[in-house]
């Protein structure tokens, strides 16, 4: 029993969708409380990982390992490593609070709506915890059905369009990104004489230097769209925008960080000569910066509270991505807490949004304003959420940010100069979002009498403020427990990376550990 | 001279002789014993009988193959060839078949052309496909293509009140003769070449020569053109959307899954055999039937409102990947196409069973706009749909990602980049066509409609196609064990 945690963990949402299935469709409250039962037993069976996890392990552990398609190489592989600990618990908490927000704002087909919710959970799951490359695939797929559907039928005024338009993006990054899996593959055969998907096999590869840029490529075509990356990311605020509240969260919160983690996993340890190549590098860089500073300036001029948001992400998820490509501990570390942190502030922000849009149907800033005066705790929590989000220290944003600056600093200074002008427009446009709609006088009649947050909503809200603060103040177990993923994935791309370091400067700890102690 | 007709031959001919007896049998019994049209449904039985009798042959054959342990069983001097390959498409085809003939009755009621003669020319069809997988002489290919041929002549005009179907027909019938006569002019020169029908003979007769030699060049371009034209690859593709949206829909099932999987045997037969070291001539015309075969279909496929005439434009896109697997050539490619043959076969009859389902009395239910809120109606139906949809785009978990998988690793493998990509991104755009229909079924709002026409038989039918397009999906290991005793030695 206890050697199958993952799985247990992987299909305990699907459990529940299977159930939930025979539950008749006419009861909505029995479909609401087991819809709610399964998700939070599926956060509750994932708590385990955290207390049996190894910070010290190298590698990967709770692994389970089986045969699956024997003619193909194909296994059943599963084992986390610090990464995957921290966005797996990310999806189980996230994924229970999406299905517990959308209690009162989902009215119509409601079981087919958590349905597509717990299937999409294990398909997340998957994602993050397969060790072999055919199975990622497979979950990696399984995890686009259910998000149009959520989109599509319980979506926004122009639903159908994001829908297919986030389909049509998603599958076109990831067929492409098959035919790098499909090359790896092939290499691996080519020079080691057997077919297989596993990772720790394709880590063996030594491949030339042009395929491996070829790949990278490919696979980077798949993730950033995901991610999405600056020039692929149009199909972000058309999804997050016209999505139901909890699809929104579920997008941003975890869906998105399929692509990052999609980096780190694969393309960084599989391809380190193509991932260290200065032109790809600096080209990722580019991105990531122009997708920080357009994000936030783009942020700056919408008029639609929830569209400012979504492009929020597309600013912080530059952030990540720089953190990645920095390339150095302080970077990635920081990009995988950010990952987590923007998993919780956009989070949140996004419910905030659904909140103020299940009490007046409408997602224009403009409609809003001196919400504070009716809605205290609501502001409170929205003041909360927007700090976190900006940055600000003591809270969670404060220490991914910060310590990917560090690591671009070190990369580069001139990326984290460009970078923290990204930190300053962040700032400026949630600062601006909050006055528009939380501050002064109300002046829409409307608005005079709306209700607070109601015991549910501050049920969903609490658990992301007490995270946030957690991070915020104390992150140092986070670093540990990435200590190891990601020291082993910078020195797999810069070998020697750590010899040098202590070598020139003994004095200078491992910065993620500095970080840690601010 | 060997003697004429010896117990080998006897036992490779066994599964032909049970489809056209049974065939005739069906003609006859329709004829005395069952002269009401009430009764006409009992024909089934027979037609099942039948394939009970052909699938326990086709057993033996295999029994022997395995118990001898001989890749090839000949007979008639070289003319039939069993092996794992011709085995492999026979299974494909009795499933088609029965699958097909237990949806049928309550259709055709519905338009009003239930005649016993139907099961008897899906029997005799399926007599021409056994002739195309097994046979190894040009002449016996060729008999095998028309035989089939023309019993889908007459069934796609089966429907003989109805302007689109006689029309479906006739175009057809005068494409499908044009495109023989091509073929049987290609079979004339290799003839000609070699002195012998037999493949075998063909095969050395061309190897002793030139690939570019203009003899080979213009056997290889006329025969090429008249098998394209049967498995409906564009640009000879024109005949298929016609004939898939006149004829009936379970005879368009028949056509697109039985039909294309025969034509493909047959496609393989002359391509791997006598025509394989000519590859370098041959192989630049295929790339590009391939690629205009995925761009024609999955591009004219977007606009399509008839769901048929869609699948049918799908059906062409599907072609073309077929067709990258030989492309390829390589093993992976080889047997890349016998699987995507098999999954495309249940997909593809389970999409088209669905619209079956759809046609009731005074509903022909063929439109995008038929399917509207279907989810609500009839979820299991919508549901259905949907595995088959996403299978036919290639989504895993589902059958169709095995075999894209397969055409896609072919295609790197032999350092065909382009294509592959090409391939590949046009999986982006055929989920575009497919998620038109599931948009119709999950997202529109219903329409007042009457329930589907639900009969045992179809859902039967629909249980079988949607469960093994999600086991092959889920755990393929069996059937590629089965497609890779499907090699051509």
């Amino acid at each position: 029993m206890s050697d199958h945690l993952l799985s247990i963990v992987l299909f305990t949402p699907l459990a529940g969708m299977l159930v939930l299935l025979l539950l008749p469709a006419s009861n909505k409250t029995l479909i609401r409380i087991w819809a709610n039962v399964a998700a939070a037993a599926g956060f509750l069976v994932s708590l385990p990982l955290v207390f049996r996890f190894d910070k010290k392990a190298e590698g990967f552990q709770m692994v389970e390992r089986y045969d699956w398609i024997p003619a193909l190489g194909v296994k059943y592989y599963l084992g986390i490593d610090g990464i995957s600990l921290l966005l797996v618990m990310l999806t189980t908490l996230v994924g229970f609070l999406a299905i517990l927000s959308s209690w009162s704002a989902i009215d119509r087909h409601l079981k087919a709506y958590y349905a597509m919710f717990l299937l999409q959970q294990t398909g997340m799951i998957g994602v993050f915890i397969s060790l072999d490359f055919f199975l990622f695939y497979v979950f990696w797929e399984v995890v686009l059905v259910p998000m149009y559907f959520i989109i599509g039928v319980w979506g926004g005024p122009r639903k159908l369009y994001a829908a297919i338009k986030f389909l049509l993006y998603t599958l076109a990054g990831s067929v492409l990104m098959l035919l790098g899996i499909l090359t790896l593959y092939f290499q691996h055969f080519e020079q080691h004489g057997f077919y297989t998907f596993e990772i720790s096999e394709l880590l063996k590869l030594d491949m030339p230097l042009a395929l491996e840029r070829w790949v990278f490529w490919a696979f980077f075509i798949g993730f950033a769209i995901k991610v999405p990356m600056f020039p692929f990311h149009t199909w972000l605020p058309d999804a997050h925008t016209e999505a139901p509240t909890a699809g929104s969260v579920i997008l941003a919160a975890i869906l998105l960080k399929m692509g990052t983690y999609g980096f780190l996993r694969f393309s960084l340890p599989l391809l380190p000569e193509a991932s260290i190549d200065p032109w790809i590098v600096q080209t990722m860089a580019a991105l990531s910066i122009v997708a920080i500073i357009y994000g936030a300036l783009v942020s700056l001029m919408q008029d639609d509270w929830k569209r400012l948001v979504a492009f929020s992400s597309v600013s912080h998820l530059g952030f990540c991505t720089l953190g990645i490509f920095a390339l150095n501990p302080n970077g990635i570390a920081g990009s995988v807490i950010q990952q987590i942190n923007h998993g919780i502030s956009t989070g949140m922000l996004f419910l905030i949004v659904g909140v103020a849009y299940e009490r007046r149907h409408t997602r224009l800033i403009r409609d809003y304003g001196g919400l504070a005066h009716v809605m205290p705790n609501f502001s409170f929590v929205f003041a909360f959420a927007m700090l976190s989000s900006a940055g600000l220290p003591l809270l969670n944003g404060f220490v991914g940010e910060f310590t990917i600056l560090q690591g671009a600093f070190e990369a580069n200074r001139a990326w984290a100069a460009f970078a923290v002008t990204g930190i300053i427009l962040g700032a400026a446009y949630l600062l601006w979002l909050y006055q528009r709609t939380m501050l002064g006088q109300i002046t829409n009649p409307k608005n005079l009498r709306l209700p607070d947050l109601n015991l549910r909503e501050w049920a969903v809200f609490l658990p992301f403020m007490a995270w946030a603060l957690w991070i915020g103040i104390y992150p140092r177990p986070y670093f540990e427990v990435l200590e190891k993923p990601v020291a082993q994935l910078v020195e797999r791309v810069r070998p020697g990376y750590f010899a040098a370091e202590t070598a020139a400067v003994p004095a200078r700890a491992s910065g993620a550990a500095q970080a840690g102690e601010r | 001279m060997s003697q004429f007709y010896t117990s080998t031959d006897h036992f490779v001919l066994v599964p032909a002789i049970m489809l056209a007896l049974f065939g005739c049998a069906v003609l006859l019994f329709d004829f005395f014993l069952f002269p009401e049209p009430r009764q006409r449904k009992r024909l089934v039985w027979f037609l099942i009988a039948g394939e009970i009798f052909t699938a326990a042959a086709l057993w033996r054959q295999h029994s022997f193959l395995v118990s001898e342990g001989l890749p090839e069983l000949t007979a008639f001097q070289g003319t039939l060839t069993v092996d794992g390959f011709s085995l492999f498409f026979n299974w494909i085809f009795v499933a088609a078949s029965l699958l097909v003939a237990i949806v049928s009755w309550r259709y055709l009621e519905i338009e009003g052309e239930h005649h016993g003669e139907y099961y008897g020319l899906i029997l005799l069809a399926q007599c021409g496909m056994y002739f195309l997988a097994t046979g190894t002489d040009l002449i016996t290919l060729f008999l095998g293509v028309e035989l089939m041929a023309l019993c889908f002549y007459v069934m796609v005009g089966f429907l003989r009140e109805r302007k689109r179907s006689n029309e479906a027909a006739m175009k057809y019938l005068l494409l499908g003769a044009f495109s023989s006569g091509l073929m049987v002019y290609g079979f004339s020169v290799m003839y000609g070449l070699a002195g012998s029908t037999k493949l075998r003979a063909v095969a050395a007769a061309i190897a002793s020569r030139e690939p570019w030699d203009p003899v080979v060049f213009l056997a290889t371009a006329t025969t090429a053109v008249g098998i394209l034209f049967k498995v409906s690859a564009a640009p000879f593709h024109m005949w298929a959307p016609d004939a898939y949206e006149g004829a009936p829909t379970t005879v368009t099932a028949f056509l697109a899954v039985g039909s294309k999987a025969a034509s493909f045997a047959f496609l393989m037969r002359i391509f791997l055999g006598p025509l394989e070291t000519v590859r370098e001539a041959w192989e630049p015309l295929l790339i590009v039937v391939a690629v205009l075969s995925l761009t024609i279909g999955n591009l004219a496929a977007i606009t399509q409102s008839n769901v048929k005439r869609l699948l049918a434009y799908s059906s062409i896109s599907h072609a073309g990947y077929i067709l990258l697997g030989l492309i390829a050539g390589n093993a992976t490619g080889l047997k890349g196409m016998a699987v995507y043959i098999l999954v495309y076969a249940f997909m593809t009859l389970g999409a088209f069973l669905v619209v079956v389902a759809l046609r009731r009395e005074n509903l022909i239910g063929e439109e995008v706009d038929d399917m509207a809120g279907l989810m609500q109606r009839s979820p299991g139906y919508a549901v259905l749909m949907l595995i088959f949809l996403l299978s036919l785009a290639g989504i895993p978990p589902t059958a169709g990602f095995i075999g894209k998988y397969y055409i896609f690793l072919a295609l790197l493998e032999t350092g065909h980049y382009v294509l592959a990509a090409l391939a590949a991104l046009y999986v982006a755009v055929a989920i575009y066509y497919y998620f038109r229909i599931v948009r119709s079924m999950f997202i529109s709002e219903p329409v007042e409609a009457p329930p589907l026409a639900s009969t045992f038989g179809l859902r039967v039918a629909l249980a079988v196609t949607g469960v093994l397009t999600l086991v092959i999906g889920v755990y393929p290991e069996p059937f590629l064990m089965l497609a890779q005793t499907s090699l051509i030695r």
